[in-house]
């Protein structure tokens, strides 16, 4: 295969099947869905405020983690190279992937050749990017999520909602249901008591764990001096997938490289408070390669581009690939709020994912998305490394093909906006022929507003009154002084 | 100092009114006030929706029409935030005009150095800090700091204060659904508070929020804050 002139977009899980608005409708009229995300957001959303404010630094460990993502993406080709000779010399085998389907191929084939039909998973994003299950599933093997979130979405036959928190969408009732009806070794007696369910879910992996010979994860960082991945993790079922089995494939996006093991430091205190609120997670797992005799004897790295190239050649939305998936900005979303994660139609939904998407993909192909915040900036305030979601959300939709009708009278305001005199007579214009409906109403009812306008206005009138031109433009009042 | 007034084309067009408080105010406080004419609009909403080769000429015009200011005041908090945070970056000659450009409180409190601008208000007032005065321009409690200094003023706080109403410009037209989620959200907060005045640093985002209060007929009443700094109790 040659090598494309410009970097390629990427393929999976990535892209919207319906514009955002589209999605959305059903998401913001769905009353259980509107609750569960109501009461779980704003949970996270206090509990990392809490352990975010009492870090004296935290302005400066930001700037740090920042900086550090910035460099990465600076020497990324000099870093991976040296990540791939710092793991290889470790005892692990590196595998180059171009996109999605390459990737798939790649595990495929590892497991394949351990006479392997099943695999345990540790919760990673790039893996669901890549839709790794379903390749799996077509070359007729097993994979088995380990998660309790991802087990809870994987046995619903559903998809993941939210970066951390995949089954977010879902209140306990609901969790056990799909326990009861797909878990076939749920007790018949389960409650809907969080302790309860977390139990069965253990009985029911405790199997998996014990059984399974490959275990594929992705990593959260991966550190380009001593070869070394990290997994961060809550529930322990990570560090089972990472030690018990004997071949470890892990999906890691090039993106996730740090340049020295020292790095982990900033890192290691932004993404436990960012995204679970937590001082420090309960699990961070770390191997380098092969440690012979202890862990996974056969362990594979899979360097996924899958449209990453084609963000970093683009210097405004470049920092989107900073990101360390904690999910900090959808949980102070007010819109991922409201429309929840599917709406997004990609892995990556909220904030983050109006602008990695799109990116990852071509903006044509998720036009919608950048389109999908009120620029309200609650993300950037969050974000522990600093990306201007709202910049890069603005310098997409300059490049999101634009509607005819929509351009058309943005050009033709532009032409009256550009000249003081034509700017001057439309204000007049629109004075004068909506005084008199203006005053009409103002007698009616009492305000000088309007009810209802036909479409594409009606989009406005549906939940708003509209205020009509005053009386007299503040230009003609000043010029009666 | 010579300051001028950038109305902004909505305040222009439909909240004159805004523009005729931010002038009370400063003359009463013994400033002259320039309005030139050639003025037209920031261009913030074509920039914002995806349209920046058809904002530049509105970016030049600003710069044309006001560099030759000491100070420019806007009473919009998005209108001034456009200006700082995307001028430069657009537009390289306009830095130092974008730098001279306030938002209402930043000129009367940073500025001026005035938190108190003899106005008196016996009303029940609760305040909402739009996004961009909010977090573009950190305005912080520079509004209500002036608020606070109106006589007979009743202010009580908003909850969820610093959530945004859903207005972002053309978001409202192009996600009506999640739009109005947000603005019911909001509504209800603001009517929480028992207050019957509405007041916020955007004329914008007060259609959009008054909008929704007036379709539901709450009878509280949405006002951009320099109306409230602008009334004396006298008869005008």
């Amino acid at each position: 295969m040659s090598h494309p002139v410009a970097p390629a977009t990427g393929g999976g899980r990535i892209r919207t099947p319906l514009p955002f608005p589209t999605a959305a409708k059903p998401a913001v009229a769905d009353t259980q869905l509107r609750a569960n995300l109501h009461r779980a957001t704003r949970t996270i959303r206090a509990k990392r405020a809490r352990v975010v404010d009492e870090v004296p630094d935290w302005e400066a460990l930001r700037d740090a983690g920042s900086a550090i993502k910035a460099d990465v993406q600076r020497r990324l080709p000099e870093l991976l190279e040296q990540f791939e000779a710092s793991v290889t010399a470790a005892g692990a085998t590196v595998h180059w992937a171009r996109d999605a389907a390459e990737a798939c191929r790649i595990v495929v084939e590892l497991t394949r050749a351990t006479g392997a039909d099943e695999v345990v998973k540790v919760k990673s994003m790039a893996t669901q990017e890549i839709e790794l299950n379903e390749a799996l599933e077509a070359a007729g093997i097993a994979a088995y999520e380990t998660d309790l979130a991802e087990l809870i979405v994987q046995l619903g036959e559903d998809t993941p909602s939210h970066i951390l928190v995949p089954a977010i969408h879902y209140n306990r009732a609901q969790i056990r249901e799909i326990f009861e009806r797909r878990m076939a070794d749920a007790p018949s007696d389960l409650s809907d008591e969080p302790a309860a369910l977390a139990e069965a879910a253990r009985a029911h992996l405790r199997r998996r764990f014990l059984s399974a010979r490959v275990a594929v994860s992705g990593a959260n960082f991966a550190v380009a001096d001593t070869g070394t991945l990290v997994v961060v993790e809550s529930e322990g079922n990570g560090r089972m997938c990472l030690t018990l089995p004997e071949t470890l494939i892990s999906v890691v996006g090039v993106e996730k490289l740090l340049p020295t093991f020292t790095d982990l430091e900033v890192f290691l205190q932004l993404l436990p408070r960012s995204s679970t609120g937590e001082r420090m997670n309960p699990y961070t797992s770390m191997w380098t390669g092969v440690t012979p005799g202890d862990g996974p004897q056969d362990v594979h790295v899979v360097l996924v581009d899958n449209g990453r190239s084609a963000v970093l050649a683009d210097p405004v939305g470049r920092p989107a690939l900073s990101c360390i998936r904690c999910s900090a900005c959808l949980n102070v979303c007010p819109v991922y709020e409201r429309a929840g994660g599917h709406a997004y139609g990609s892995v990556y939904p909220g904030p983050i994912g109006a602008i990695l998407s799109p990116q990852l993909t071509g903006v044509a192909d998720n036009a919608s998305l950048p389109y999908a915040s009120t620029l309200c900036g609650a993300c950037y305030d969050v974000c522990p490394v600093k990306i201007n979601i709202p910049e890069i959300l603005v310098h997409l939709r300059q490049q999101a093909p634009h509607p005819p009708a929509e351009r058309a009278t943005m050009r033709v305001l532009s032409w009256v906006m550009r000249s003081p005199r034509r700017w001057a007579a439309a204000l007049r214009l629109a004075r004068a022929g909506a005084g008199p409906l203006g005053a009409y109403r103002e007698r009616r009812t009492g305000a000088r507003t309007l009810r209802r306008l036909p479409w594409p206005a009606s989009a406005w009138t549906r939940s708003r009154d509209v205020p009509l031109p005053a009386p007299q433009t503040f230009r003609e009042w000043w010029g009666k002084q | 100092m010579r300051i001028a007034l950038f109305i902004t084309c909505v305040n222009d067009l439909a909240f004159p009114a805004t523009g005729i408080a931010v002038t009370r105010i400063l003359r009463r406080l013994g400033h002259t006030v320039d309005f030139p004419a050639d003025q037209t609009c920031c261009g913030q909403m074509h920039a914002n929706t995806g349209y920046r080769a058809e904002a530049m000429p509105m970016v030049r015009n600003y710069v044309d029409v006001f560099d030759s200011y000491d100070a420019i005041v806007a009473p919009s908090g998005s209108c001034t935030a456009m200006i700082r945070d995307q001028y430069p970056r657009l537009h390289a000659p306009a830095t130092s005009v974008a730098a001279r450009t306030y938002e209402l409180s930043e000129l009367l409190v940073d500025v001026l150095g005035v938190t108190d601008v003899g106005a008196e208000f016996p009303e029940t007032v609760t305040y909402h800090p739009t996004c961009h005065g909010l977090r573009m321009l950190r305005l912080g409690d520079r509004p209500l700091t002036l608020l606070r200094q109106v006589r007979g003023i009743q202010l009580v706080e908003l909850g969820d204060a610093e959530e945004c109403c859903g207005f972002g410009g053309t978001f409202a037209l192009k996600n009506p659904d999640v739009s109005t989620a947000m603005l019911t959200d909001k509504c209800a907060r603001v009517r929480d508070t028992g207050a019957r005045v509405l007041a916020a640093a955007d004329n914008s985002c007060l259609a959009h929020i008054g909008g929704g209060l007036d379709r539901h007929r709450s009878g509280v009443r949405a006002v951009h804050y320099a109306e409230i700094l602008a009334e004396t109790g006298a008869t005008s």
